[in-house]
């Protein structure tokens, strides 16, 4: 276009001309890639993967997936996930029938690692590298390459200014040079003016950043692939050695092998909770620990330490946490002659609630003979609230800690089930072969049990003692491998990403040339990668110092222009200041 | 003393303090009210004169000289250096457009109200910076164990983000109605819906990493939020150039504020620098989130709903960068993804804390 056109958008035109100008010397200020036109390919098969894979690493592409990953990490935030909380999937499931199914076929339940999730970070990352890889080698390039020679028309930059000086053009480019050179500016001259350029940095910083994306993403990806997760709950005493077999519960990622687990072993000697008395936040946990003892390998020497809710014991790849706490009332139970078949155990059972309103199941598995001087199994229903508020309050406990303990104990006997091969919880009575105690009313025997009283089962059964309590604490012990490389990772993003932001790659040329009356012309612009305040900032700075070594000399037109007060020390006559 | 006394009194004192502070909020939101109606006082007055610049510059044939006019800028005294001047001429494709005089619109009266209503805000802040003080000192950590501290936290780091670029000599007092208006809404959310009487942090918010997280979400807030009011600025100022520039005759409130403004370029650079700015601070503050789940929870990333909303956030604002860098996806387009990317942010401090339970669980509502 042409700048005769005469439209209502006078900026447009001429700009789009102008900027031909610039031409090499605007080229190469970044790597990014230049967008494409969406035009099809019309070759073959390779025309078309070549276009594929064009628009899979154009920035476009690579928004519109950035997009997309956002969108799509939305349901897993809304929807419950089952690597999150199991029990909260299957309630969902239960209340919404015809939900489900379908939430099912979309992998909802477990967005992050469904298909569709993959699908789009793999692609994201696929474009990433498609990238990162060329722009690399571009970066390479242009590090060895030299700036560009000053453009034709200076006045055309965002930034420029000009003085007429005494001195020679030779001169006064050698002054440039040195002075952008002790800036850190690469220049070097070419004809008639210098050139030179900054912040390199930018896009080191850039690339730095996007390929410590990609660390991250693998070294995530690994961390899943073959990290452990198991949990133990422990009694004040009891002690813990990192097996498979020792624990509770165990998952692991899809590559994990047995031979991962770091060999330690520890034991819990004492945990301490205490929670607010009084306001509103009452039984909230203020200091919530466990102190224990634990050694590393077969036989290392064994340390003492103190594990809290924010400072897990660190073994190798191991990190030990404290995940929860309970109560484990201790009991004795007597046979119907007297004899002891369970002493002083302590059965632990499961917290429902912040109070530590706990449930389980006491199991009398053999060694018990009933009246008749049958064997049999008895099994008890427990009920524990380590703050009963009295007669006529709720079954719930009223605080965590053991203010007012109770145990209330439901009697069964018979079968336990134990033996059938079917795996069965600790904290559960399966009832199926089991008959009730009845008490005198003819109901369930039931009662609520202080600490030191004992419950006579009905017929002469024999009888439980409440002995007192011990205190459990669960722990979880994790492994996620490569998370160092993680946090590596995140570290060079977070300096990348400031470099590539902060940072700005500018160039700036000197041109110095004799004008028409044998006065040396100097003229000096600034290009930017984005428009900024900076450049004509920095600009100003040097064409400062330059002016310096450079003073100016009367303007051509300048004589009517004299009214400021010479200054004779500094320059023979003003610079004038016109619009 | 016995020891029962001494917590008592410990306690008495804390509760006293607690009490100074809820006070301090009050009187800042009284301030606050009154440097509201000073901002208003300043457009008022502001809307006296008929400025029309945009309009003019706009409108009129233009006539540029060929080449900026060469300018060799002689300093009167001896003691100043003498550099050239240094003659900046916007990029291609941009409309040149001067920036609006700010709210008084170079109206005497409206110029004088402004003053007050910034002086009233630096007053203000430095009562609710008190507020924030004395919750701290009454619970003895840091302000920031539910939302209601949060809150408080938030408008008072948002205003002193906006004072401190008030001192910094930007052009930026156009800010201070949109701001002190969402700081009252913000503080009248506080001390009604989400109160919390003071009190300790339960053990999983016991952590250094903790104050290092969560101050830097908290003043990363206040930044995206200022980016983002200058985003919605934009986008009206924009659309207001944009049909003075097609030759429309945009309404006369339009004519009035907007004009009033800086330039749609101006203010879209500036919501730029400052949501690039903090960008990194925000991944930063992921970052740390993540070390302090590490610690807390045995997993570094988990994708709880908080955690997935801040990676959400994360990547809206990461498109926005990358549109910026794109061509075809400047200025309005990705104007609108900034406020996505803003409105992801709101979601998961609002919507997260208070429609979806996660391991997150202290807002305290
Ligand atoms: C996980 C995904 C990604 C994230 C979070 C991300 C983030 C960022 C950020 C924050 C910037 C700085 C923007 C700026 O300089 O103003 C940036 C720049 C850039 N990104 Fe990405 N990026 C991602 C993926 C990609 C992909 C797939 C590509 C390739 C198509 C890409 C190409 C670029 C380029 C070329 C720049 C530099 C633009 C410039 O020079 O101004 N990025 N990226």
């Amino acid at each position: 276009m042409s700048t005769t056109s005469k439209t209502t958008e006078p900026d447009k035109a001429p700009n789009a001309g102008e900027d031909q100008d610039l031409g090499a010397a605007g080229s190469q200020l970044s790597t990014a890639p230049a967008e494409e036109a969406t035009g099809l390919p019309s070759l073959g098969v390779i025309g078309w993967a070549r276009w594929f894979w064009r628009q899979l690493t154009s920035m476009r592409v690579a928004l519109l997936l950035l997009l997309l990953l956002s969108l799509g990490a939305i349901p897993g935030s809304l929807i419950p996930q089952t690597g999150i909380d199991e029990t909260k999937v299957a309630d969902f499931r239960d209340r919404h029938g015809t939900l489900a199914p379908i939430y099912d076929k979309l992998g909802l339940f477990h967005v992050y690692s469904s298909v569709w999730f993959s699908a789009i970070y793999i692609l994201l990352f696929v474009s990433l590298i498609g990238c990162i890889v060329p722009r690399t080698w571009q970066f390479v390039g242009q590090l060895r390459g030299r700036p560009p020679g000053a453009p034709r028309r200076l006045t055309r930059l965002p930034a420029y200014t000009t003085w007429r000086t005494g001195a020679e053009p030779e001169q006064v480019r050698e002054a440039a040079l040195a002075v952008l050179k002790k800036r850190r500016f690469r220049a070097r001259t070419v004809g008639d003016a210098v050139a030179a350029e900054k912040g390199y940095l930018r896009e080191a910083g850039n690339l730095a950043f996007h390929i410590a994306l990609i660390v991250m993403l693998i070294a995530f990806a690994w961390g899943q692939l073959f990290k452990s997760e198991g949990n133990k709950l422990i009694l004040e005493g009891d002690g813990f050695a990192n097996t498979l077999t020792q624990y509770d519960d165990f998952k692991s990622g899809n590559l994990f092998s047995q031979d991962d687990l770091d060999a330690f072993s520890f034991n819990l000697k004492d945990f301490t909770g205490t929670y607010e008395l009084t306001g509103p936040n009452r039984g909230t946990p203020r200091t919530y620990q466990a102190k224990v003892t634990y050694s590393v390998g077969a036989y290392g020497k064994e340390k003492t330490t103190t594990i809290k809710v924010n400072e897990p014991l660190k073994i190798g790849d191991s990190k030990v946490y404290l995940v929860s706490h309970g109560y484990a009332p201790v009991v004795t139970v007597r046979d119907a002659k007297g004899d002891v078949v369970m002493d002083h155990e302590a059965v632990s059972l499961l917290p429902l609630d912040s109070n530590v309103t706990s449930s389980g199941a006491i199991k009398v598995m053999d060694g018990y003979r009933n009246a008749k001087g049958e064997k049999e199994q008895l099994g008890f229903n427990a009920f524990f609230l380590p703050t009963y508020g009295g007669k006529g309050s709720t079954m719930l406990s009223q605080f965590p800690a053991l203010l007012n303990p109770m145990l209330a104990l439901s009697a069964y006997h018979g079968d336990l089930g134990v033996d059938s091969g079917i795996p069965q919880s600790v904290y559960q009575l399966d009832k199926a072969n089991l008959k009730e105690f009845k008490g005198s009313d003819g109901k369930l025997f039931k009662k609520q049990l202080t600490v030191g009283q004992t419950m006579t089962l009905p017929d002469g059964a024999g009888s439980v003692t409440f002995n007192g309590i011990k205190e459990w604490a669960g722990f979880q012990v994790t492994r996620q491998p490569a998370s160092g490389w993680a946090l590596a990772g995140a570290v060079v993003a977070i300096f990348g990403l400031a470099g590539s932001l902060f940072i700005q790659r500018r160039r700036v040329w000197v041109r110095a040339v004799k004008g028409a009356d044998g006065i040396t012309v100097v003229e000096m612009a600034g290009l930017g990668r984005s428009e900024s305040a900076k450049v004509p900032e920095e600009l100003g700075d040097l064409a400062a110092i330059l002016y310096d070594r450079a003073p100016g000399a009367p303007d051509a037109d300048d004589s009517a222009d004299s009214s400021d007060t010479p200054d004779p020390q500094v320059v023979p006559a003003e610079g004038a200041e016109k619009q | 003393m016995t020891s029962a006394a001494v917590t008592e009194l410990a306690a008495a004192t804390n509760e006293h303090l607690a009490h100074i502070s809820n006070t301090l909020i009050y009187s800042a939101m009284a301030v606050y009210t009154l440097a509201f109606f000073a901002y208003i006082a300043e457009w008022l007055f502001g809307s006296r004169s008929k400025v029309g610049r945009t309009a003019a510059a706009l409108t009129e044939t233009k006539k540029k000289a060929e080449a900026p006019a060469v300018t060799v800028k002689k300093a009167g005294g001896t003691a100043v250096l003498e550099r050239p001047k240094v003659v900046v001429r916007s990029a291609a494709g941009a409309r040149d457009v001067p920036d609006g005089p700010g709210a008084h619109g170079g109206d005497v009266q409206g110029d004088m109200y402004g003053r007050i209503a910034v002086s009233l805000t630096v007053l203000a802040f430095l009562v609710e910076f008190g507020g924030v003080l004395a919750r701290a000192l009454s619970v003895k950590r840091a302000p920031w164990g539910n939302m209601y501290e949060f809150n408080i936290t938030f408008s008072t780091v948002a205003v002193g983000v906006y004072l401190v670029l008030l001192l910094l000599k930007k052009n930026i007092r156009w800010l201070g109605l949109p701001l002190i208006t969402t700081v009252l809404l913000d503080l009248g959310l506080a001390v009604t819906v989400l109160y919390t009487a003071s009190d300790q942090l339960v053990p999983a918010l016991h952590s250094y990493w903790l104050y290092i997280h969560v101050s830097t979400a908290i003043f990363c807030g206040a930044v995206f939020y200022v980016g983002a009011v200058a985003t919605i600025l934009y986008l009206f100022k924009d659309a207001y150039e944009n049909k003075l520039a097609s030759g429309g005759t945009p309404g006369r409130f339009a004519n009035s504020v907007l004009d009033r403004l800086p330039a749609a370029a101006s203010l879209d650079k500036f919501a730029y620098r400052v949501n690039a700015a903090v960008f990194p601070l925000w991944t930063f503050t992921i970052i740390a989130g993540a070390i302090w789940a590490g610690d807390a929870w045995g997993r570094y990333w988990g994708w709880d709903p908080k955690e997935t909303w801040s990676f959400i956030t994360w990547v809206a604002y990461a498109c926005y960068l990358h549109a910026r860098a794109t061509a075809g996806w400047k200025g309005r387009k990705a104007a609108y993804l900034a406020l996505i990317a803003f409105g992801c942010w709101l979601f998961n401090y609002y919507g997260v804390n208070i429609f979806v339970s996660g391991k997150h669980s202290y807002s305290g509502v």
